[in-house]
């Protein structure tokens, strides 16, 4: 199963402390930020210290992404290049849409001829989508480049592109955010939600987690360290559904065993994206410790048994 | 090599260290170190700085640094900067 992106949590670039800080704040992954939250004056400091961070410093299991500056200014060549020296996990590549993507996977591809004989470098990209184009686009982009493990959407800077006030209901995003989620699926890539801006409502941001999940985001980007915690929780599998999922892989073996095609659970026939469904709800639940056992083993019985109170 | 213009970088936050480099009428680098760390970690975070302006093969410099608690990474990233700065032709975007 491939890497959990919850929560991708923004950190000023330009800020020692924070950046020592990212790897205990519980994020599945955090974007180190070269562009909006550091100044045009700062722009080289923050690009050094990020560069030097990630020679130097222990991120520990969190995965370390960098935003760099819009390829189309002065400041993103510069960043990328400084960044493919030490290659973080993924770049956040901001304003993304076709061209752009097209121009940073060409200067990648020219640097690994230039200085890496060939070789791959081991970043993978990750779309920002904030434009009324990027979202109309956002097919084409993900088929731009082979490195793209995923897409970010930027609420605040699409509504703004379209003129509209960005509200807390959150109409104004829904078909871009249905559009980008989609897409997603379609390319086999995370689509991680945009962020929710107002930091003390806690209430507010869950509800939008839980909304970004229904909608098939795998996760959420934060922008304070105390809205992991609530994200997490909002993008956990329903200890229900979970169960439910147990159930039906055991009655799945059950079938099977007894030389069964179809079956049925609670007098409804189970079908095969039931059984997709249920097998990766297990495998997130897994991951996520709120089982033990593995359907791998086929121990769903006991995988059942330990779900106690829906967590363990 | 010797900077003949002043610049600097870092802030005065924790974990940070402000670095300001200036030209020098002496031969040699002169470093003025203040540090809330000073009597645990002033002679590491010295040898951090003059290792940093060596690499860049300054050799005629005044230096004033700010410490508050900065790893070796942020202070070689604070120099390297203040340095970048300090050397870059004028209006070469950094």
């Amino acid at each position: 199963m491939k890497r959990l992106r919850r929560t991708m949590l923004f950190v000023p670039g330009n800020n020692p402390g924070m950046i020592q800080s990212a790897s205990v704040l519980g994020a599945d992954s955090v974007i180190l930020d070269l562009e909006d939250a550091v100044s045009l004056s700062e722009k080289d400091s923050a690009r050094k210290l990020v560069t030097k961070a990630l020679r130097s410093w222990s991120f520990k299991t969190t995965e370390v992404t960098v935003r760099i500056n819009p390829i189309t200014t002065v400041y993103g060549p510069l960043d990328l290049e400084a960044m493919l020296e030490v290659q973080p996990d993924i770049l956040l590549i901001p304003k993304a849409e076709v061209a752009s993507i097209q121009e940073v996977e060409a200067r990648i591809s020219a640097y690994e001829a230039a200085k890496l004989g060939g070789e791959a470098v081991r970043t993978k990209l990750f779309a920002l989508i904030e434009s009324a184009a990027g979202v109309e686009h956002v097919h084409e982009i993900l088929a731009s480049s082979p490195r793209l493990v995923g897409v970010l959407f930027g609420g605040e800077d699409y509504t703004s592109d379209m003129g509209v006030a960005r509200t807390m209901g959150g109409m104004e995003i829904e078909y871009a955010r249905n559009k980008v989620a989609v897409a997603c699926k379609v390319h086999g890539v995370d689509a991680v939600d945009t962020p929710f801006t107002d930091v003390d409502n806690h209430e507010g941001l869950l509800a939008d987690a839980r909304k970004a999940k229904a909608m098939g985001f795998t996760g959420k980007a934060a922008i304070n360290p105390r809205q992991v915690g609530i994200i997490h929780k909002g993008f956990a599998p329903d200890p229900v559904e979970v169960r439910y999922a147990l159930r039906v892989l055991e009655a799945m073996e059950e079938a099977e065993a007894e030389g069964k095609g179809v079956f049925s659970l609670d007098g409804k026939m189970v079908d095969a994206p039931i059984i997709q469904r249920a097998r990766q709800m297990v495998a997130l639940a897994e991951k996520l410790g709120m089982v033990k056992g593995s359907t791998a083993s086929k121990d769903t019985k006991n995988a059942n048994d330990s779900l106690e109170g829906g967590l363990v | 090599m010797r900077v003949t213009r002043t610049a600097k970088a870092g802030t005065l936050e924790s974990n940070d260290i402000f670095i300001m480099v200036s030209p020098s009428e002496a031969e040699g680098v002169t470093l003025e170190l203040q540090s809330i760390v000073l009597a645990q970690f002033g002679r590491q975070i010295r040898e951090t700085i003059l290792r940093t302006v060596a690499a860049r093969g300054v050799t005629q410099i005044s230096i004033l640094a700010q410490d508050r608690g900065a790893l070796d990474y942020t202070i070689e990233a604070r120099v390297e900067t203040a340095l970048d700065r300090a050397l870059a032709e004028p209006g070469v975007i950094l």
